[in-house]
């Protein structure tokens, strides 16, 4: 996550540097500003395209609901919302789940079932998301109509307070499923840096822990995440990012409904279902510089995470001292 | 295996690959646009090749995407559900025609209901997707299908979310009969849907109808049939019930005066006479009357004159209706604005 790249070794015994190291050198640094180069010029031209949209709304293109293709009004609110909440729900599920998986591979697993189940994992991530895609609508969103959904809004659907959210009618899909989904795709990735982090927990700090008659659960909680807590929390935010970001899966299984709903069993859409979806057959200029809009959106708030994400892993190693 | 022949082998699969490609690519027509005429148009290019030698490289990319790609020239023709107004035509140097038609249908998914047993029409249809009607055995849907058991449940209202043709004509009818839906909502390829769920292409619909209970969507009349949905018949403009047939279609299209407006840009959604399916929509092609490639502008007409001559009995097994020969006349004499880089007609009849 952090690697320090402003590291320089001593010239060794100040001999002039070849100039074939010269030459890498550059090329290295040449490598490496592409990356910028092209961060920046993505920057640039989703500003410029956005432009024309941004220009006419203003602020407000921030804050309107509307998403209406007729009457040219647009406002990325909904499609921010969709985005956000489908993202909390998979992490809320993700997190717990995929550390509990990392705990017990590392942990309690018979070593036998450890590289099967490991394997099993790392080839989740590798399923591509349309599979995923297809797989909510077509298995995973009947079920939730029929089984799941009802279930919900009888019980915590009726529930003062808290019941608006769990409201019907059961559609199958909506930002729950969509949540649901994107919990499962960034699951092996939680879970698989999870456990090679916790890999990397020296073997003499936990015996030592468990000498002291530590529990398994004291030992996890008290020695071993917090050792490696930074990693986890990149790990996370990479997570995160996938989730924020994700496309065909989300699009099948949302709904595709610029509104925001209360109820998380009602449909929503995140920014990238919603350019997905419109991309092809926005007729008018505004409209597409709406859409690229959206994408401008995205990318900012994927930057902020990614930050945030370096800023907290900062604040960790400034008070472990490192 | 010696290295003499390995390098022969490989010299020769590059030879034929090459081949293959530089022959595909001097003789290819190329359109892009609407995905409804899709597979008729697919086709009449696999047919038309056979026959030829000259193949079809037909995007499918939705009607928006095709009115930009033959306003910007990448493509030689450009296909689009929504027709464009006689302002258009001209400030772009467009000729536009018809090539099918087919019919819009809206589709259900409710337990124990069979293909064309419930009936519906353009009112309900329109309060449905605004949300007013909300329940399947409610007095308006009760009222038309007196005979029908309707469950005390939610409609669940499964829309388009992609900007399509379909949409268009779909809500462009609905305006027509309900005047709160064309002062709220309106007529778009893509439009604020009050209520409901969205899914992408006719086959996401088809999909999102299927797989939800008590839903209702609208498709294509080809997705209906092939995904064995259960479609309603529909109250017209006259005031009868009928049912999505070819023969309801074609009924449409024969009282459609296609003179009224520029480029055939009638749109068949509502036309009276006692048969007619009130959701039936033409497809149309989109040229420049000033091309810059003459060629292969004439290389597209051609295609499509053989596809009107040849094509009605491949465009009907695909449940579309070939257009009346009359329009087809019309048709061909709108042809020759379609002129080259030395200003002569592309089109002569003799071709």
């Amino acid at each position: 996550m952090s690697i320090a790249v402003h590291q320089t070794f001593p010239n060794p015994a100040g001999r002039k540097p070849a100039s074939g190291e010269t030459i890498f050198r550059g090329l290295t640094l040449a490598a490496a500003l592409i990356v910028l180069a092209t961060l920046l010029g993505v920057f640039v031209s989703l500003f410029l395209g956005a432009w024309p949209a941004l220009h006419r709304y203003g602020l407000g293109f921030f804050v309107i609901q509307a998403w209406n293709p007729v009457t040219e009004k647009f406002g990325a609110l909904a499609p921010l919302y969709g985005t956000i909440v489908t993202s909390i729900i998979a992490m809320i599920i993700a997190v717990p789940v995929g550390l509990g998986i990392a705990i017990f591979l590392t942990e309690t697993c018979p070593r036998p079932l450890r590289r099967p189940i490991g394997i099993a994992i790392e080839l989740l991530a590798g399923v591509p998301s349309i599979i995923y895609g297809i797989w909510g609508l077509f298995v995973f969103a009947p079920f939730m109509q029929t089984t799941v959904q009802p279930f919900l809004i009888d019980t915590l659907g009726t529930v003062p307070g808290i019941g608006d959210f769990f409201a019907g009618p059961p559609y199958g899909i909506g930002m729950l499923t969509a949540g649901l989904i994107l919990a499962i795709m960034v699951l092996p990735f939680i879970a698989s840096i999870a456990r090679e982090v916790f890999l990397t927990v020296p073997d003499m700090l936990r015996e030592a822990a468990y000498g002291m008659g530590m529990t398994r659960w004291e030992v996890n909680r008290s020695i071993v995440i917090p050792h490696v807590r930074s990693a986890l929390v990149g790990g996370t935010m990479l997570a995160l990012g996938r989730a924020l970001g994700e496309t065909m899966a989300v699009t099948f299984v949302i709904g595709n409904a610029p509104r925001i709903a209360t109820s998380i069993l009602q449909p929503g859409t995140t920014i990238s279902a919603a350019i997905a979806n419109e991309f092809t057959e926005a007729t008018t200029n505004l409209y597409t510089s709406s859409l690229i809009a959206l994408g401008l959106v995205l990318f900012v708030i994927t930057f902020l995470v990614l930050a945030a994400a370096q800023l907290m892993l900062q604040r960790i190693k400034r008070r472990a001292g490192e | 295996m010696s290295y003499h022949f390995r390098k022969t082998a490989l010299g020769a699969v590059l030879a034929a690959v090459l081949g293959f490609a530089s022959a595909a690519q001097a003789a290819d027509l190329s359109g892009a646009g609407a995905t409804f005429p899709y597979p008729v148009y697919s086709q009449w290019a696999k047919a038309y090749k056979e026959k030829t030698g000259t193949g079809l490289n037909y995007q499918a990319i939705g009607s928006g995407g095709g009115i930009k790609q033959i306003e910007a020239r990448t493509v030689t023709f450009g296909a689009s559900d929504k027709p464009l107004g006689g302002d258009e035509l001209t400030k772009n140097t467009l000729v536009q025609f018809p090539t099918v038609m087919g019919g819009i249908v809206p589709v259900v998914n409710i337990k124990g209901i069979k293909p064309g047993e419930l009936v519906i029409d353009g009112t309900t249809l329109a309060e449905i997707y605004m949300g007013k009607i909300t329940k399947w055995n409610d007095a308006a849907i009760k009222k038309l299908n007196p005979k029908v058991k309707l469950p005390d449940a939610a409609i669940a209202v499964v829309h388009r979310s992609d900007g399509s043709g379909t949409t268009f004509n779909f809500t462009y009818y609905l305006a027509a009969v309900d005047a709160d839906w064309k002062s709220n909502i309106g007529v778009n390829t893509s439009v604020q849907w009050p209520v409901g769920v969205g899914a992408k292409g006719n086959q996401g619909v088809a999909a999102n109808v299927g797989q939800t209970q008590n839903s209702i969507g609208y498709v294509e009349y080809a997705y209906a049939l092939q995904n064995k949905m259960t479609y309603t018949d529909m109250v017209n403009k006259a005031g009868k019930r009928v049912a999505p047939k070819a023969a309801a279609f074609a009924a449409a299209a024969k009282n459609a005066d296609w003179k009224s407006q520029p480029g055939f840009g009638v749109i068949l959604a509502d036309q009276p006479g006692d048969k007619s399916w009130p959701m039936t929509a033409a497809t149309f092609i989109l040229m420049h009357s000033d091309a810059k490639d003459g060629k292969a502008s004439a290389q597209v007409l051609k295609f499509f004159n053989w596809a009107y001559a040849h094509g009605d009995k491949m465009a009907a097994k695909l449940d579309y209706i070939p257009m009346p020969s009359s329009v087809v006349k019309d048709v061909k004499k709108e042809w020759s604005e379609i002129k080259g880089e030395d200003g002569k007609s592309v089109w002569k009849a003799s071709m």
